[in-house]
């Protein structure tokens, strides 16, 4: 612990939620630490490209130009007046006793705190895909990243395909900066769609800004497909197979395919935090638990969507209610907080409303040879094997089966591979097939970074 | 054959082309890059993979670029091996797609 007068609070995450939690505290008095593994503060939705690239922020962040440039001035201003600490390019791997493990570009180091504030935001919700494993699939965020950070497509005819708005968003994008999409395949049926619009209406010009992208769209874009698969040579992706929403086969030419279903929350490090969990019937996965301000457990707040999925604004608020209560318990001075609850309480209908209108698909009917776990290729047969052996529970699939195990420790398999143990096992609902519990590192660390402080 | 065996990229430049350009070796061979670029796009700029997956037949390329799905670790000539979606390319760098020496 840091002792002495002022307390230290450490935020992990730079997005709109760290920032802005950072402004709270520095507007307090404090001096916070803010950890982030990308070079410049900004998160993913706001992610600035490195130094010497000219797109305006027009160009980058379209209609939300302004909240990024603004939350970027706000980053950058408190770090020239050394208003706070920024460990840039840093990740956090473990969390033990009061002490966060940092593994940053010059090694790594243990960064104690009083208090902490997780904003670690979240990344694409994948559902498997037969041929999901070869070079040239990535996450639509990934697509958006190489766009936005590097002004490149990852393909020359790409296909997206999901649920979600970044899925329109992102073919919007792609299609203004002059990349070929071929396809928008949305796995949701149009009547689900028109089922979340009552949620929706809780921010109207954030729902019409959707419609009007769908409509540019025109003839790409298709409502409640089924993916079959990708069909791909030693290159990579050469088109893909689905079904159109009245099951006719369709065959689709493509070298690149972008995934996803909406996205889901980044929670491993509130896990080694010692925060509870709870399953989440409408999105279908297992999230932290937190009061309305995101006070989580003992001197732990989360904000962002790291602790759900609320979206950009929604996480500039959190970011800045999560502060609020830490300065609360701390017992000092904490600004007026009554609108942000109120802001915060209708950004989380309009995300029922999404949730609702482009549903995760259950994979549990996957067929066997599908990859799973496409860092290890474990496959669905052999992660239905193990429930003869382990019964229907994840953590027991995992040492048996190796899905989560893998190098990205399950971020991108394990709510598939739930749903599938689940249905193999005769559950009901990948809740009772349990919740995989996460284990330091949470990032690969080299392992003189453990052992150089293991009595630190 | 290597994973970069392929002549073209599979990364296609549609913005910010007016940068100062980089060299780089990718499996002994000099290739060119922007400055700006991250490893993972300097080599799918030239190649349409990264590396081998150690369980499948398939070569990668990448999957999530935030660092969150560590597909995209590459090989260099000398020292660690990095994150290519994180990792700044920089100046005469020298990258593998294949293990170094007795790995493989």
């Amino acid at each position: 612990m840091s002792g002495g007068g002022t307390p230290r609070v450490v935020v992990v995450g730079a997005g709109p939620a760290g920032i802005r939690a950072a402004q709270t505290l520095v507007a307090a008095g404090l001096a916070p630490i803010v950890i982030d593994e990308a070079e410049r503060a900004g998160g993913q939705i706001y992610r600035r490209p490195p130094p010497g690239f000219t797109r305006p922020p027009e160009t980058l962040y379209g209609s939300e130009a302004s909240k990024a440039v603004a939350l970027h001035a706000a980053f950058d201003g408190m770090l020239a007046a050394g208003r706070l600490v920024h460990h840039a390019r840093s990740s956090v791997a473990a969390i033990a006793n009061g002490r966060l493990l940092v593994l940053g570009p010059a090694g790594s180091h243990w960064v104690a705190y009083d208090r902490l504030i997780l904003a670690t935001g979240a990344m694409d919700r994948i559902m498997p895909v037969p041929g999901w494993e070869n070079p040239g699939v990535y996450g639509l965020g990934a697509m958006q990243i190489a766009l936005k950070a590097q002004g490149a497509a990852l393909g020359r005819r790409i296909v997206l395909a999901g649920s979600g708005p970044l899925l329109t968003l992102l073919a919007v994008q792609l299609l203004k900066a002059g990349g070929e999409v071929a396809a928008v395949l949305d796995t949701s049926p149009m009547r689900r769609q028109l089922a979340g619009l009552g949620g929706l209406a809780a921010r109207p010009v954030f729902a019409l800004r959707g419609l009007a992208m769908r409509a540019r769209l025109a003839g790409l874009y298709h409502a409640g497909v089924r993916l079959d698969r990708i069909e791909a040579d030693a290159r990579g992706p050469v088109a893909i197979r689905w079904r159109d929403a009245a099951g006719q086969e369709r065959r689709t030419d493509c070298d690149a395919v972008g995934l996803g279903w909406h996205l889901r929350s980044e929670t491993r490090l509130a896990d080694l935090a010692g925060c509870d969990f709870a399953y989440d019937e409408s999105w279908r996965q297992w999230l932290p638990k937190a009061d309305e301000m995101g006070r989580a457990s003992a001197g732990v707040y989360l904000a962002g969507d790291g602790l759900r999925i609320l979206g950009a604004d929604a996480a500039e608020v959190a970011g800045r209610l999560a502060a609020a209560a830490c300065l609360q318990d701390l017992g000092l001075p904490a600004p007026d907080i009554a609108a942000d609850r109120r802001r915060l309480r209708r950004f989380i209908r309009f995300a029922d409303g999404i949730a609702q209108a482009f549903p995760w698909p259950s994979g549990a009917a996957l067929p066997d040879e599908t990859v799973i776990c496409r860092c290890e290729g474990v496959t669905a047969a052999e992660l239905r094997e193990t429930v003869d052996f382990g019964g229907g529970e994840v953590n027991r699939a995992k040492s048996l089966g190796r899905v989560g195990m893998g190098r990205c420790q399950g971020r991108y398999c394990e709510l598939a591979a739930a749903e599938i143990v689940a249905a193999c096992a005769g559950l009901g609902c990948a809740r009772e097939a349990g919740r995989l519990r996460a284990q330091a590192p949470v990032r690969p660390a080299p392992i003189g970074a453990l052992l150089e402080d293991a009595d630190g | 054959m290597s994973a970069a065996g392929h002549p073209a990229g599979r990364l296609v430049r549609l913005a910010e082309t007016n940068r100062a350009p980089m060299r780089f070796v990718l499996d002994g061979a000099e290739r060119q890059a922007l400055a700006g670029d991250t490893v993972l796009s300097a080599i799918l700029s030239v190649a349409p993979a990264l590396r081998h997956s150690e369980f499948g037949v398939e070569t990668r390329a990448g999957f999530c670029l935030m660092g969150a799905c560590q597909d995209c670790w590459v090989w260099q000539e000398e020292g660690p091996r990095i994150r290519a979606c994180s990792t700044p390319l920089t100046e005469g760098m020298r990258l593998l797609t294949d293990a170094p020496g007795d790995w493989s």
